[in-house]
């Protein structure tokens, strides 16, 4: 009998420590997968954040790297420069990892246009803390930090990444996607795997921002979480393509030098 | 023997060159030497020093404070190192930018018109060079060779013309009665 | 390259990083120590080797951390203000065990301080700089010889023993030109099969952490790196000792405070005051053993500093407070001159009497 579905080979055989129903774990697979289709699991080097995300590296088979907070691009650029004709690497980070904490580092990983792939987990809330109000949390977003709303006035409008990102001469490659059903799950896998085929290509960063479900500090059923990313998320943070430079999509194309 | 060179003046004259030719100079005939330079702002058109030490022994400290031999290059440089110098030391005066007199009497003094000697031997930005020609003279320490020897160290050799020229302006010193 | 040439300390410490077979520099402009960042990115491309920018000195500490995990030899610069915000990645480095060169040519501080040379940052370097239990072997040059000579001994010393180490000089010593001669047997860096270099398919996976939630293991951990930092210890500290045989009068200072030290010793000799000075080479591992055999004859040290009395400290536990110890110190990128010094040593001998 033919084995249709089974276990990437970059996923070690542990179980996840995540939530159930949180979106990890897909993400997870979906890199896994990503790697293993391409055949580059022997050279790949994968960067850890902190967040939720922090035991990844136990998780992926490949080499692994635990960074400090928010400094998963910068160490990224020097495992990639150490060996920049033959190691892929990843980072995988969550929203107060990369867009807060960690701006500056992934403003200027983009900027420089790093040849890595960046996965950015934004589930709009600190989830390893405990469910406190994230860079990416909504407006009126309830959370432990903000408990009577996200109130932009008092602290500021959410940071949309992708956006940002794209007035960036630099970056190669920016899209957003989400995994809350079937049809998303397969868009933002093709999106992942594109992100490290252009690193095979060398054509710069890539950066794929995934809208993720935190069902246990949204205190939602998975389900509902599931749905609160169609009707809450996505409305702020539209899905698609916001760079692709090899494809045209890039506001600077007709600018180049 | 021990002897300490401060060469001070404004940023931009070129003090810091000129204690290098001097401590290549040391290098190249066996000494030990060290040069310290004035650093930060100060650097960009305030005052600035350079200090140089040479000598047969190991040397402590490369701060030089009190020099046996100082070239000052403006008014205020002479003001604040006058008094600093060592009974029986050295000051060579660009006497085109500084028009008073030395006021101490234990100490030797050379007054050079450095700055308007460069201006007419076309060497209008070497007049360092002119009183670095001027202290070795004086000083007993000018030998051709190991000065041509320490300027080929601190001059590339895409720059030869001006090899030539820092030749002619310490010659220019170092005839200067 | 046996023959020797003039070179700032800043300088010699680049081109000696590049000899030690460094080949990736990460560091952020800051005054007085950008020589050796300008230095790497005129030679680096040259010989294939990464020189890179970085938006902070954050950002510039990581990715040493990177290229550390990766198995090769790095180094990043700065200057006191950034080498505070260097503590974190420090901190990792050493959770971590992973190797990497780190120099600091210090100012004044604190806070932004001044861009005048000072030694006020002996205990942020001996005491490890960042959060946790850890230690980073503390090497300090007096001069651009040393400058050269320690920073090779400084990537042979975190390979050895998986630890960062620090270069302590200061803005004079990286300021100053001094002959420097170049004649160093390289050796060859030790394999790194710990290294992040990617599986090839042939291994289990390496992990670069610092992260043990398991109270009992990171115990573990800190304890079996405590027992190498005792290795670190016994074989590595490191002073030189000039005139200590029978001197009364112990002055001990490091880097360029040794040097205006050893001036005022040898003038004090010439009085006939019995003086001597003990330099640190390393601060940390501090050499214990000289202060101690001093102490036995000795009745009195001073410490020379350019901080307000840091490694004072650090003699007064190895002498186990056996002898009074004074202090001769000027702060704020003020430098003590051997004239200072030497009224210290004179009024000590007055006092011993």
């Amino acid at each position: 009998m033919e084995t249709v579905f089974k276990r990437p080979k970059s996923l070690i055989d542990v179980p996840f420590h995540y939530c159930p129903g949180c979106t990890h774990g897909i993400v997870h697979r979906l890199v896994a997968e990503a790697i293993d289709e391409l055949g580059i699991e022997g050279r790949t080097v994968g960067i850890a954040p902190v967040g939720c995300s922090v035991m990844a590296y136990d998780y992926f088979a490949c080499d692994m790297i635990e960074a400090a907070h928010g400094r998963a691009p910068a160490v990224a650029t020097g495992v990639k420069r150490s060996d920049p004709d033959n190691l892929i690497v990843f980072t995988y980070q969550g929203d107060g990892d990369l867009a807060s904490i960690g701006t500056a580092e992934t403003v200027h990983a983009a900027a420089r246009n790093e040849n890595i792939t960046v996965i950015f987990i934004n589930n709009a809330i600190y989830g390893m803390t405990g469910g406190q109000m994230a860079p990416t949390s909504l407006p009126g977003q309830v959370t432990q930090t903000s408990p009577y709303g996200r109130d932009p006035k008092a602290c500021g409008y959410p940071v949309k990444i992708c956006e940002m990102l794209s007035e960036l001469q630099g970056p190669e490659y920016l899209e957003r996607v989400t995994v809350n059903n079937v049809k998303n799950v397969r868009n933002a896998k093709r999106a992942i795997k594109k992100a490290f085929q252009n690193q095979i290509d060398g054509k710069g960063f890539s950066l794929i921002e995934v809208l993720s479900s935190c069902p246990t500090n949204w205190g939602m059923t998975p389900k509902d979480a599931l749905k609160w990313i169609d009707d809450h998320m996505i409305p702020y943070y539209p899905l698609g393509v916001y760079k692709d430079r090899s494809n045209g999509i890039d506001k600077f194309a007709a600018k180049e030098d | 023997m021990t002897r300490k060179y401060l060469f001070a003046g404004f940023g931009g004259q070129g003090l810091l060159f000129s204690g290098k030719v001097l401590a290549y100079k040391g290098l190249i005939e066996d000494k030990n030497v060290s040069w310290l330079p004035s650093y930060g702002p100060e650097m960009r058109g305030g005052t600035a020093s350079c200090g140089v030490t040479i000598s047969d022994d190991p040397i402590g400290a490369p701060i030089v404070l009190e020099p046996d031999v100082l070239v000052a290059m403006n008014l205020p440089s002479l003001d604040k190192y006058e008094s600093k110098v060592e009974p029986g030391g050295y000051i060579f005066v660009d006497s085109s930018l500084i028009e008073r007199k030395v006021q101490r009497d234990d100490v030797k003094v050379y007054y050079v018109p450095a700055t308007k000697l460069a201006g007419e031997i076309g060497a209008s930005t070497l007049a360092n060079m002119i009183l670095v020609g001027k202290l070795l003279k004086e000083l007993g320490d000018y030998d051709e060779e190991t000065v041509d020897k320490a300027l080929g160290k601190c001059i590339s050799a895409r720059h030869a013309d001006l090899l030539d020229l820092n030749r002619k302006a310490m010659e220019t010193g170092r005839d200067y009665k | 390259m046996s023959e020797k040439v003039l070179m700032k300390g800043n300088e010699a410490i680049a081109e000696a990083a590049i000899m030690a077979g460094c080949r990736h520099y990460f560091g952020y402009p800051i005054t007085p120590q950008t020589e050796i960042a300008a230095y790497m990115a005129k030679r680096m491309p040259k010989i294939g080797g990464t020189f890179l920018q970085a938006e902070s000195e954050i950002a510039a500490i990581n990715m040493v951390y990177g290229v550390s995990s990766a198995g090769k030899r790095v180094m990043t610069s700065s200057s006191s203000p950034g080498i505070s915000l260097k503590g974190e990645g420090i901190s990792y480095l050493a959770g971590t065990d992973l190797p990497a060169v780190i120099v600091n040519a210090q100012r004044g501080g604190p806070g932004l301080g001044g861009i005048q040379p000072s030694q006020s940052d002996y205990f942020q370097a001996t005491r490890g700089g960042g959060h946790g239990d850890y230690h980073i072997i503390v090497l300090a040059p007096s001069s651009v010889q040393e400058m050269a000579e320690l920073t090779i001994k400084a990537f042979e010393l975190a390979d050895e023993y998986l630890m960062p180490a620090m270069v302590l000089a200061d803005g004079t010593t990286g300021q100053m030109m001094e002959p420097v001669s170049f004649d160093f047997e390289i050796k060859e860096p030790p394999a790194k099969p710990w290294a992040t270099t990617g599986t090839k398919c042939e291994r289990p996976h390496n992990i670069a952490n610092s992260l043990y939630l398991d109270p009992e293991k990171l115990e573990r951990i800190n304890n079996e790196r405590y027992k190498r930092y005792e290795i670190v210890k016994e074989k590595e500290a490191k002073a030189e000792e000039y005139l200590t045989e029978d001197a009364e009068i112990v002055v001990t200072g490091f880097g360029i405070a040794a040097r205006i030290a050893r001036n005022a010793v040898d003038e004090a000799r010439a009085k006939g005051i019995k003086a001597g000075l003990i330099r640190p080479i390393t601060l940390w591992p501090f050499p214990d053993k000289p202060f101690k055999k001093a102490a036995e004859h000795a009745k009195r040290f001073i410490s020379v500093e350019l901080s307000m009395g840091q490694m004072i400290e650090d003699v007064k536990l190895a002498t186990e407070c056996r002898v009074p110890v004074d202090l001769c110190y000027r702060v704020g990128g003020m430098i003590p001159s051997p004239a200072q010094v030497l009224e210290s040593i004179e009024k000590a001998a007055q006092e011993v009497k």
